[in-house]
């Protein structure tokens, strides 16, 4: 496929891992203060662990796995919103995969389907819409999940839906904003990071140009990287240069799919149909302003919030569960106390352990505890 | 879902909508390509475009140069250390520093 082997070169990931070690070994990082770079994007912690890339870097450098996988951050009450609203017998409730077993307080949505709901996965927004098309009696909600990469083909299916004035069809708007969570991760005063790979489907669509307070006001190095072993690889090795060079800038590793300006058609279709929120909920890390989006005024037809009595419920995590601990990177998947014991993918308490792009799945499922023992 | 996957535009289905058929892995799927497109690449020049897919939408073109570019950078970095290490053997070898 296009790029992949190219970017899964074992010869030139040897290459990039020397290099990285020669840098290391000319910055006297301290024994007990690793350098911390935390990657933001969930899609770079599996493949970290997809590739075993912790396994080969030096031990002065610990990668840190930041909140970017949507379906984690979900809170417990938002799952809860989304069984109520798939158990009403008009709705057709759209998904896709990833949601359908993060648990809710009194079941998942894959339960609901079980016990009679009409839940259905799709793959695309777009599917959702034909659905809609196909059951003009039904009425079909389509839970809008993710950060900026998802959030324009939402707001495309919506001015799709009101085009050919498709009245059956509603969006649950869950979508999240990366910008002001990175911020709330640089004032926790838990963390101490040395710099940040940076998202890069969320950057194809906002660009660059966002990330400028990272460096200029936190004075910390952000790579924008993209999902290969090599480009993992490269990235670490461009954040290490800045730490070394004492610079802090905002650069672009993954050129071939992010321009600097990002994508204007998408940016044009989101600043369309959305409007920021006050605040958000986040699982683990509580509400963060302005990390959300909902639906303007002009497309309340399509806004399931206003066309359906959400009950919004607010559900503490359980007790056992330290999602909101792992995702702030504060402690290692495999050091929360019900990992792999009460908490596995087959019958998961936190969505960490859900998605295949959440730390914890990961880490069970590439054996991410055995990897350091195994590179030595 | 984030992730997205590579695929090469085959078809324009309708240029109205901006719908295409995209090639994924010998995998033929409709996908919207509003995001790809503008008054320098109109759709009808869209045939056989590398995109990135995610969520049914074509969100970004691949950029071969800037693919490239990046594959060279990397090249060129193993043949400076391969060099480096030459030259440090040789002065091993000779018992002296690298000249």
């Amino acid at each position: 496929m296009k790029y992949l082997d190219e970017f899964r070169d074992s010869a030139r990931a040897r290459i990039l891992v020397t290099e990285i070690e020669a840098l290391v070994a000319t910055m006297d990082v301290p024994h007990d203060r690793p350098l911390h770079i935390m990657e933001v994007c969930g899609g770079h912690t599996h493949s970290i662990f997809r590739f075993g890339i912790e396994g080969m870097l030096p031990k002065q450098i610990e990668l840190v796995h930041g909140p970017g996988c949507p379906v984690c951050v979900l809170p417990m009450g938002r799952v809860d919103d989304c069984v109520n609203i798939a158990e009403r017998p008009e709705v057709i409730f759209a998904t896709f995969g990833d949601a359908m077993r993060v648990p809710g307080s009194r079941k998942s949505l894959m339960q609901a389907k079980a016990d009679g709901a009409d839940v259905r996965m799709v793959y695309s927004p777009l599917d959702a819409l034909a659905i809609a098309r196909k059951n003009p009696a039904r009425e079909v909600v389509f839970f809008g999940l993710g950060f900026e990469t998802t959030m324009p083909s939402t707001a495309l299916t919506i001015l799709q839906a009101q085009s050919e004035r498709i009245a059956n069809f509603s969006v649950f708007c869950n979508h999240i904003t990366i910008v002001p969570t990175i911020k709330a991760i640089l004032d926790s005063p838990d963390l101490k990071l040395d710099g940040f790979l940076g998202p890069g489907h969320v950057s194809m669509v906002i660009g660059i140009a966002p990330y400028a307070f990272i460096a200029n006001f936190y004075r910390k190095p952000m790579v924008v990287a993209g999902f290969e072993p090599l480009d993992i690889l490269q990235s670490i090795w461009m954040v290490l240069k800045q730490i070394k060079e004492g610079r802090a800038d905002v650069e672009n590793q993954y050129a071939r799919v992010v321009p600097d300006q990002g994508n204007a058609a998408a940016l044009d279709a989101v600043a369309r149909v959305y409007e920021l929120r006050e605040f958000f909920e986040w699982r683990g890390l509580g509400s963060i302003d302005h990390s959300g989006v909902k639906l303007r005024d002009a497309y309340a037809q399509f806004d399931a919030e206003r066309k359906f009595a959400i009950p919004n419920v607010k559900i503490a995590d359980p007790k056992s569960c330290q999602c909101g601990e792992v995702l702030k990177g504060v402690i290692k998947p495999w050091q929360c106390k019900v990992f792999g014991s009460a908490c596995t993918p087959e019958m998961p308490l936190g969505a960490l352990m859900v998605s295949s792009e959440g730390a914890c799945a990961a880490y069970y499922q590439y054996g991410g505890i055995k990897q350091h023992v195994a590179a030595e | 879902m984030c992730l997205g996957i590579p695929g090469c535009i085959v078809m324009i289905d309708d240029a109205a909508k901006m719908l295409a058929t995209v090639d994924i892995s010998g995998v033929r799927r409709q996908v919207n390509i509003a995001c790809i497109v503008d008054e320098e690449h109109p759709v009808s020049s869209c045939v056989g475009d590398w995109v990135l897919v995610h969520v049914g939408f074509a969100m970004s073109r691949i950029d071969e140069a800037e693919a490239a570019e990046t594959l060279k950078i990397l090249t060129e970095l193993g043949e400076a250390r391969a060099e480096l290490e030459a030259i440090h053997l040789s002065a091993a070898h000779l018992g002296g520093q690298p000249a």
